[in-house]
């Protein structure tokens, strides 16, 4: 199973690059946030994936009696997801703003309305 | 001495508050600044005079070895007296010159500064303190030349002094640390002491070129002299006291200070005579073809700070001695030239020789100034320039090598040409018929004629008792720049002798050529057809040769497109990453390790492969959206087949989220266009699969190497039994690092007032496009 995450990763890692060097302002963050999903199954699967035995104690115990998942992996990815959604929000609500001050997708346009003013 | 260095730099900056109360009467104040150092400086002529050296010692930055340490000998008073006694006069005659000016403060600032940096440059005993008042000599020079400041040419000129001068100071910057570091001392006193170990170290033909330019860019040598004809744009008060008198006499000076310390080898004495001798003819022949009376007196400084720097390359005690007279001779003589061409100007507003004569009928008082310090630039008997010149020819004549004969000629073919310039420059404005135009010139006011007059009779004065005027203050300047005792021995009269032949020759030469050869407006345009060849030219080139390289390399690299400077980002990070696993070897796999795969999550392998295209391949954003979301679910997925039920809730919340704004905010954009051609998505998408590629590696790599669960177990362990709780997931991000989650939070709700604002923000009007 790594190894075929390790292949989904390089390929969301490939797809977020392609999509950033277009001129589109939406693509440009479709692939910021595929570089996010990237960067978060690298963080998974270097920590050991385990298959069913989350890192939670059973009830009736107060350690662990079994073989369990890393939790430092998953922590740190929670986080990064969480604050990822901040990010894209943001963005997503910018690129709105942006689209209603100059009415293009295009990342060009940025460039230009400050000379026009002059 | 550290009040004259400081009283300068004081009175420099209080003229910023108080420059409006200076520009009235009380400008008056401004001259006895020099006066009062120029009498402190006198004063101590008698005991230097008697070879006693006086040295102060003050602690800036101890650990760097930079002190304030300051030292008067007999080459530092010599310079000291000039700076502050031609300044006294400079300030005197520059107050009448620039009455009334609106920058008139300002100018004096810049002169104040000079002032105090050039005293500091020749009083300080140690190099890097040394160092630090060039630059500032080359500072205030910029200033100066730049001060009419609405012509460009005069902005141009002080640009390319700058630069020269600026260029050569790192040089000596350089050369000054390797000398420093390999003496172990920065202190110019104790160097001397390690003049052997210096010229015996493999890096001392390094040092001796690093010095020699910076040396040779302050004193206007070939090829860095171009600068100096160009600073005449400057104020006619400042081309006489910087650029004539002091300020590209340091170079001079800083050769003649390390003479004692590097000097003595073969290297030294022939890059100076070389340097020194072609500067010299060059600037000299150069001289007689100029019409500008400033231009004439430029070129013949410059040949004048050759003559002194190739008197230095010869080395002998007979040629330090003859620069010693001849940095006292050339400085009373050129100042006074150059006032007396300020008067000039400044009373009929031409320096063209070819217009202006028989002005002596109106200015006599200025016209006997200028008569003397010609005569004394001629090298006429009884003037101590002609004792200059026979010490010069004594020097080459008693050269130790059979060559010594040429060196002869050449010194007498520079001093024929210095002859014509100087009589041009002093005696042909003012001979033959005064014309209608000028009838109307006055004399200038008192305080601008007496200064040149007081040098120019010093000149005479100096001449008539040489005897006095060697042994108070040429003496102990030989000595210090020989590193020993000299014989000075200065007499009006030697006898008939070789010398006086030679001396006798140069003036009649001189005269004749002055006589023979008529500059022309002509003459100097045929001059200027070879500057395609001059070392000017070359330097305009290269600079505009780096600016084009620069404008290129913005234009490349910084182009303001976002998706070039991705590409180049990625690229590089693909080279950096791509070179370092290439030198980790092959990327090895242990199957054993692997987890096994079920068909369902290569089912879901397959969705997201296909989300994934559908993203990249799409001309629809809502499908591209869609599909990012179907990855994140797909993603959720695998968190929960493998044990990670915190991570997939919160991935499906969020990514559930993320798709709702998306398509409430975007729902209105258009569809996405087509803009490149067909190349640059192949070429992107090549870099970026290679990317991918190469995280994958590095995944793979990683994967390879033993797992340390060090931390881990610790949480695992601890989780119930610390912190009461179960999920350790959950247990890490509240109570281990609940620090970090509370941080997170208040960033998230930064990005929530962000979000919220700007759905908030009404578009005003006006932004409406």
């Amino acid at each position: 199973m790594e190894l075929l995450l390790v292949l989904i990763l390089g390929l969301l890692y490939a797809a977020g690059v392609y999509l950033i060097l277009r001129r589109s302002m939406v693509k440009l963050l479709l692939g910021i946030m595929l570089l996010g999903n990237g960067a978060n199954i690298l963080i998974f699967v270097l920590g050991k994936i385990t298959k069913g035995s989350p890192p939670v104690i059973d009830g009736a115990y107060k350690v662990f009696q079994d073989i369990y998942a890393d939790p430092i992996p998953q922590a740190l990815i929670l986080t990064a997801i969480v604050i990822s959604f901040g990010l894209t929000s943001f963005a997503i609500v910018l690129l709105k703003r942006v689209y209603a001050l100059v009415d293009s997708d295009d990342l060009d346009d940025l460039n230009t309305p400050e000379e026009e003013d002059i | 001495m550290l009040f004259t260095v400081l009283t300068g730099l004081i009175t420099s900056s209080l003229l910023v508050p108080f420059g409006k109360f200076i520009k009235t009467k009380w400008s008056i104040l401004l001259p006895f600044i020099p006066v009062i150092l120029f009498l402190f400086y006198l004063w101590h002529v008698p005991v230097v005079a008697n070879g006693t050296n006086i040295v102060q010692h003050l602690a800036w930055v101890p650990s760097l070895g930079i002190n304030f340490d300051f030292r008067l000998d007999g080459l530092s008073l010599l310079f000291a007296l000039l700076i502050t006694g031609i300044g006294t006069g400079i300030f005197f005659y520059g107050r009448s010159y620039l009455k009334g000016h609106v920058y008139f403060d300002r100018f004096f600032a810049y002169l104040l500064l000079f002032m105090s940096a050039m005293l500091g440059v020749v009083l300080s005993n140690n190099i890097l303190t040394l160092f630090i008042f060039w630059e500032l000599t080359s500072i205030s020079s910029f200033f100066l030349i730049g001060f009419n400041n609405d012509s460009k040419a005069s902005r141009n000129s002080a640009l390319m002094a700058l630069s020269i001068t600026g260029m050569g100071g790192f040089f000596l910057l350089a050369g000054l640390i390797l000398t420093g570091n390999i003496a172990g001392t920065f202190v110019i006193s104790e160097l001397f002491a390690h003049h052997d170990q210096l010229i015996a170290h493999p890096l001392y033909p390094l040092i001796v070129g690093l010095i020699c330019i910076g040396a040779f860019t302050k004193s206007a040598q070939f090829p860095f002299h171009f600068w100096l004809p160009g600073a005449m744009k400057a104020p006619t008060p400042v081309s006489a006291y910087l650029h004539s008198a002091t300020m590209v006499k340091a170079g001079v000076y800083l050769l003649a200070r390390f003479t004692p310390i590097l000097g003595n080898t073969e290297l030294w004495g022939i890059t100076l005579m070389i340097v020194g001798g072609f500067t010299m003819i060059f600037a000299a022949v150069h001289s007689l073809f100029r019409t500008d009376l400033k231009g004439i007196l430029a070129y013949s400084t410059v040949s004048a700070l050759g003559i002194l720097t190739f008197l230095l390359g010869v080395g002998t005690k007979d040629a330090i001695v003859a620069v010693s007279v001849f940095i006292l001779v050339h400085a009373l003589y050129k100042a006074t030239l150059f006032m007396v061409t300020g008067i000039i100007d400044h009373e009929t507003h031409t320096r063209d020789i070819t217009k202006l004569k028989g002005l002596r009928k109106v200015m006599m008082p200025v016209f006997i100034a200028s008569l003397l310090a010609a005569l004394s630039s001629a090298g006429v008997p009884a003037t101590f320039g002609f004792i200059g010149k026979d010490l010069i020819y004594e020097a080459t004549l008693n050269f130790k090598e059979n060559w010594a004969i040429w060196l002869t000629a050449l010194a007498v073919l520079t001093n024929i040409g210095l002859v014509t310039a100087g009589f041009r420059a002093g005696i042909k404005p003012f001979a033959g018929k005064l014309p209608e135009e000028f009838r109307h010139v006055r004399l200038p006011y008192k305080s601008m004629w007496i200064p040149p007059m007081i040098l120019a009779v010093l000149g005479i004065l100096f001449g008539l008792f040489p005897g006095v005027v060697g042994a108070y203050f040429n003496h102990q300047t030989a000595n210090a720049i020989a590193g020993g005792e000299t014989d000075m021995h200065l007499q009006l009269w030697h006898g008939f002798n070789i010398v006086l032949t030679l001396s006798v020759a140069t003036l009649a030469a001189g005269i004749a050529l002055y006589f023979a050869n008529n500059p022309t407006e002509e003459k100097l345009l045929a001059l200027e057809r070879f500057n395609v060849i001059s070392s000017q030219h070359i330097f305009r080139r290269i600079g505009n040769g780096i600016e084009k390289v620069a404008s290129w390399y913005t234009n490349t690299i910084h182009n303001g497109y976002l998706r070039s400077y991705h590409l180049k980002i990625i690229l590089f990070a693909e080279l950096l990453l791509g070179y370092k696993l290439w030198l980790g070897g092959p990327v090895r796999i242990d199957y054993a390790n692997l987890t096994p795969l079920s068909w369902y999550e290569f089912g879901i392998a397959a969705i997201l492969l296909g989300a994934m295209y559908l993203i990249v391949s799409t001309k629809s954003r809502l499908t591209a959206v869609v599909s990012t979301s179907v990855i994140g679910y797909c993603i959720c997925l695998m968190f929960v087949f493998y044990s990670a039920p915190d991570l997939a809730m919160t991935q499906f919340t969020i990514d559930t989220l993320t798709t709702v704004l998306f398509v409430l905010v975007l729902y209105k954009l258009p569809p996405f266009i087509n803009f490149t051609s067909r190349g640059v998505p192949i070429r992107d998408a090549i870099v970026a699969l290679g990317f991918g590629v190469i995280i994958s590696l590095i995944a793979l790599r990683v994967l390879y190497e033993p797992n340390s669960t060090a931390i881990s177990d610790f949480y695992g362990e601890n989780a119930y039994l610390l912190a009461k709780g179960k999920n350790v997931v959950n247990v890490i991000l509240v109570d281990f690092r609940g620090m970090d989650t509370m941080f997170e939070t208040v960033v998230l709700s930064i990005a929530a007032l962000g979000v919220y604002s700007l759905l908030k923000l009404r578009l005003k009007s006006s932004e409406k496009e």
